[in-house]
């Protein structure tokens, strides 16, 4: 038994149950649709810009990119200038490649040894794959939730929406982004727990977003397919959030316990994540093996605490060995002592 | 005889490990063959360092100042602020696993706390609880837990499991580089005078006669003559380095080992022969120091502060020397710390000049700041320019694979230079497996300090990678050398070859540019530089 | 069909079940990333340990002499003994085949003749046990000897740089290979 991913499962469904009974049976709406929602936030943002202005305030005293292809070096020989970037814009493309395409575990190859010796490569694919899917879903889900706090819907969103809807089956129609996620997080989290080497290296903190998003993901779906919950009211509630004019307490009894589930394990990511390895998203940009070029015996980089150390000169060190460099023949900066010749 | 298991116990005992327990929950066992032995204090004493003593890791007892938990914890906190690299690595791993196989360490020892997201993780582990607000609350659900005895020993044990290599970083989505806790983790342990003596005693001897051998002026001198000697008998010609000369266009600086052990005094002897032929044909003009007698810098493996110290000799030993630039030999690490910490350490460099060729006038405008040269990209220009008369065949008894260090390949990037030369030098030239080359190279298994002797099982585990993918080359074309530009590779590579595939021999760039080099006024050769009859000439030898 | 046959004919399945056990005897996390990585660079350990199972397993069912035998379990052995493994450790894998096979063809030991035939077989793999013993031992006067050799040349240079020694026998000492 494995208490890191039972404990956070078992927290994941203690949160639905708190807002949902807290919803349904207490009638304490008002608490989980609009109070927690904004304090959520709140902490989100304060602990999300504290977290990376802490970051920026720790100093980078070395330029230590990781380089990963030709150094610009000699005219004749080509820099692979995105993986060895000596340029602000080299390292522009290896940030944005590591970003949106996740470039580093992309770079995850593997070997074949034929029978005749040759060998083949594949690439190890599928951490990539589902590490990508999840993102790309997920950042497309919350997109699409950008409808239930604008009005009118713009554009884009709708574009987005009619993308997302391409297949055209299921009633109502059924949006790809919400099932991949879905999909995409069973396979992080199943990963976790079925593979011996993954499973050891994980915490409790690993499992717990893990199980919260697919939460987030699994009450989303329910809502929209199944359980069809109260559209227009919940878009009342949600645009009274952004434009701080709440609707009165019976539109907001009107819906489902379920709908403040769902935002309650929002919320609850959302006072999470400052806190968690989820800031890897902020932590990126600031990562100083890639986004710091390669050019450090161009240009001088300094190092804000760079402090003088005790160093043993060459005075020191000639006055060691003057004797025995004299003897050998070197040159030395001081010529013997007489006292010291005479010994000779 | 009560402690002897029964027959059938042992059989079971002796077939399955006892089942994985929770990392956290597994002590360490410091085994030996794992671990160096603890630094001397005498060396410790020489460099300042804080806690010098005699102690044992095996031993209970670690002889640590009564408040060894406050010291680590204020200075986990003074590197949480000087190094953003550290802060965000702390917080930001994800523990995906992408990272938990690229680890030679892992691979060869199957140790699971030498996968990287797991060493960093008994540092992690520690910040959490002592840093972070969450840790402080959820304690170990949170992935927390407090310094104990137990967890240092556990820290030391595994950063001295680590070379620092960086590959891991290479396939990291956030590029956490575990060379960077290593030394933070290394960092912290010498707060509390816990160094090996491996990396400790070498590194007193760089900072008092500057080099990690201890070779004193006079010594270093000879050991050059003895090399002059030598070349002479391979190829008539004497050569004549010159020492802490003022007023030379460059100095020249290699690490000491090159000059003291093989098969890196052939490459040595390399150097001497290419400065002699430049010397000859274009009037080159270079010095060596018996001062910065060191490229190589321990000082990396112990503390920033260490690796400042000594880096500093270099542009001392330049400046004092009024030379216009300098050229750096081949190694490892040296160049990690050239490449990416000296000018901002030891700089600006403005009393040298940006360096030029004398000899092809090739401006090395990727050099201008720290005015230092790497010798193949140096090597690599002149042959561009057809500055070198060589002769090929005189490599014909090799049969080549290339090693790309970690530090040139993960720390700066040095590729395309070495291969051309080495394509320039020899016809038969092989690479190893993609996955194992360039910046996905494996480590020797002994970098970062960890070349000692006591140690030879986690080397020769820590190797096998490498010694697999150079295997493979041996089998599939016949590779019988190994060349490599790092004089770490050239001490540890040997014991590794022998052990893992004993055909294949070890050699520098430079001894292979130098059989190959056609020296003005040269004998007829009938060996190379370590004796070995040439190819067509192994008759001639015997009469 | 003479047992000796219908081993062979299992051979795949019981290669298969040496593995697993080979991989067993390294921690849980461990065993089943070098069951699943089929890379030969990547997992060494795992693809040299395979191959080498496969190779000793057609080496006895040959009756191959000491050397084939020896040149099968030498890769296997070669990475056990630099592994935090007692000898005992190091080599017990090529006694577990004898249980291996039991289990396997359990079934058809009926009969006096093919109990004969499996005696003759595990006597086999008791010889090849002591082949893996020699190997072992082998394995560790090699590490020991690089160390003995490092150490050597670490104190030889240090009376060296002392001036203890002269230049005269280093000439004999350097040009040594390593």
């Amino acid at each position: 038994m494995n208490v890191k991913y039972m404990y956070s499962f078992l927290a994941v469904i203690v949160l639905f149950l708190i807002a949902y009974v807290g919803t349904e049976a207490v009638g304490l709406q008002w608490l989980f649709g609009v109070l927690i929602p904004y304090v959520a936030l709140a902490v989100f943002l304060v602990g999300f810009i504290r977290r990376v202005m802490g970051w920026a305030r720790s100093a980078v005293p070395f330029r230590i990119p990781t380089t990963c292809g030709q150094q610009r070096t000699l005219p004749w020989i080509r820099p692979n200038r995105i993986d060895n970037p000596s340029t602000t814009g080299g390292v522009i493309a290896r940030m944005f490649l590591e970003i949106v395409a996740f470039r580093s575990l992309f770079r995850n190859t593997r070997m074949k040894a034929k029978a005749d010796g040759r060998i083949t490569y594949q690439w190890e694919i599928f951490l990539w794959v589902g590490a990508l899917a999840f993102h790309y879903a997920f950042a497309v889900v919350l997109a699409r939730h950008l409808r239930f706090f604008l009005e009118p819907v713009p554009a884009p969103i709708k574009l987005l929406e009619t993308v997302d809807a391409f297949f055209q089956f299921g009633l109502p129609v059924v949006y790809l982004s919400g099932v991949v996620l879905l999909i995409a997080v069973a396979y992080l989290a199943l990963r976790r727990i079925f593979i011996p080497m993954v499973r050891y290296i994980s915490l409790a903190n690993d499992f717990f977003p893990l199980f919260l998003i697919f939460g987030i993901a699994f009450t989303g779906i329910l809502m929209r397919y199944f359980s069809k919950v109260d559209i227009l009211s919940i878009k009342a509630l949600t645009m009274g959030l952004v434009s701080f004019s709440f609707p009165d307490t019976e539109v907001l009894k009107a819906i489902d316990g379920l709908f403040y589930g769902h935002l309650f394990f929002v919320s609850v990511l959302l006072a999470y994540f400052p806190f968690s390895k989820l800031m890897h998203m902020g932590g990126i940009f600031l990562s100083p093996t890639r986004n710091l070029p390669n050019d450090t015996r161009m240009h001088r980089h300094v190092n804000p605490w760079n402090y003088p150390v005790d160093v043993h000169t060459y005075a020191e060190y000639e006055d060691d060995f003057r004797e025995k460099m004299v003897e050998a023949g070197l040159p030395v900066d001081k010529p013997l002592e007489p006292a010291e010749a005479e010994k000779e | 005889m009560k402690d002897l298991p029964k027959p059938k116990d042992f059989y079971s005992r002796l077939m399955h490990r006892p089942g994985s327990t929770d990392w956290m929950d597994t002590p360490v066992d410091i085994r030996k063959g794992m671990y160096c032995y603890a630094a001397n204090p005498k060396s410790l004493n020489i460099l300042s360092a804080p806690f010098a003593r005699d102690w044992n890791p095996v031993e209970e007892d670690w002889k640590l100042p009564e408040n060894w938990q406050q010291i680590l914890h204020e200075g986990f906190k003074e590197r949480l602020e000087r190094f953003r690299s550290f802060k965000v690595f702390m917080d930001i791993c994800v523990r995906c696993g992408a990272c938990a196989d690229k680890c030679h360490f892992f691979i060869g020892t199957g140790d699971p706390k030498n996968m990287p997201v797991l060493r960093a993780e008994l540092l992690r582990s520690v910040y959490r609880n002592d840093f972070t607000t969450f840790g402080k609350i959820l304690g170990r659900v949170g992935g927390a837990r407090p310094m104990t005895l137990n967890v240092l020993k556990e820290w030391w044990y595994y950063m001295f499991q680590c070379s620092e290599c960086r590959r891991c970083s290479v396939f990291c989505p956030y590029g956490i580089d575990t060379a960077e806790i290593t030394i933070m983790g290394r960092e912290l342990l010498n707060l509390l005078g816990l160094n090996i003596d491996w990396i400790a005693t070498p590194v007193s001897n760089c900072y008092m006669t500057g080099n990690h051998l201890g070779i004193q002026p006079h010594a270093y001198k000879d050991m050059l003559d003895f090399f002059v000697d030598d070349i002479e008998e391979v190829t008539g010609v004497r050569v004549e380095p010159s020492f802490n000369r003022k007023g030379a266009d460059i100095l020249f600086i290699t690490p000491s080992g090159d000059v003291f052990a093989d098969p890196g005094t052939y490459t040595c002897m390399g150097y001497m022969m290419l400065f002699h032929y430049l010397r000859e044909k274009y009037g080159f003009d270079i010095t060596w120091s018996t001062y910065a007698s060191e490229g190589g810098n321990f000082g990396f493996f112990t503390s920033h502060e260490t690796m400042k110290r000594l880096n500093a000799k270099m542009y001392a030993e330049a400046k004092r020397l009024g030379v216009k630039w300098i050229l750096g030999g081949e190694c490892g690490h040296m160049w990690r710390v050239i490449n990416q910490y000296m000018d901002t350490m030891n700089g600006p460099a403005d009393f040298l000049e940006e360096p030029v060729s004398p000899i092809t006038g090739t401006k090395f405008e990727n050099a201008k700041s720290t005015k230092m040269v790497h010798i193949a990209e140096f090597t690599a220009d002149l042959i561009r320019h057809g500055k070198l008369e060589l002769d090929k065949s005189r490599n014909n008894h090799l049969k080549v694979t290339y090693h790309d260090s970690c530090n040139p390949a993960r720390g700066m990037g040095l590729l395309e230079e070495p291969r051309y030369v080495i394509r320039n030098v020899c016809n038969h030239f092989y690479e190893m497996p993609e996955n194992t080359i360039r910046e996905q190279t494996f480590c020797c298994g002994s970098g970062a300090g960890l070349n000692a002797g006591e140690n030879m099982e986690l080397r020769m585990a820590g190797g096998l990678p490498r010694a697999n993918a150079v295997k493979h080359v041996h089998e599939q074309h016949g590779v019988n050398m190994l060349a490599c530009i790092c004089a770490i590779d050239r001490a540890v590579f040997p014991p590794l070859m022998e052990y893992w595939v004993p055909e294949v021999g070890v050699t520098g760039l430079h001894e292979m540019v130098a059989n190959a080099l056609v020296m003005p006024g040269e004998n007829k050769r009938e060996t190379d530089l370590r004796g070995e009859p040439l190819e067509g000439m192994e008759g001639d030898t015997d009469e | 069909m003479k047992l000796i046959e219908r081993v062979a004919a299992q051979q795949s399945a019981i290669v298969k079940k040496w593995f697993e056990l080979v991989a067993a005897t390294y921690p849980e996390d461990t065993a089943r990333f070098l069951k699943s990585q089929k890379d030969p660079f990547a997992n060494p350990v795992g693809q040299t340990t395979f191959s080498g199972l496969k190779a000793a397993f057609t080496a006895l069912l040959e009756g191959a002499d000491a050397q084939t035998q020896a040149e099968a379990l030498d890769p296997i052995i070669r990475i056990r003994a630099v592994q935090a493994f007692s000898p005992g450790q190091a080599t017990v894998f090529i006694l577990a085949l004898k249980p291996i096979i039991r289990e396997t063809l359990k079934k058809e030991l009926t009969g006096d003749s093919a109990y004969a035939d499996l005696l003759d077989l595990e006597s086999r793999i008791d010889e090849m046990l002591l082949i893996g013993f020699d190997i072992y031992l082998k394995c560790r006067e090699t590490l020991f000897q690089l160390k003995v050799d490092l150490e050597k040349n670490r104190i030889y240079h240090a009376f060296e740089r002392a001036g203890i020694v002269t230049l005269e026998s280093e000439e004999g000492a350097t040009p040594e290979p390593q």
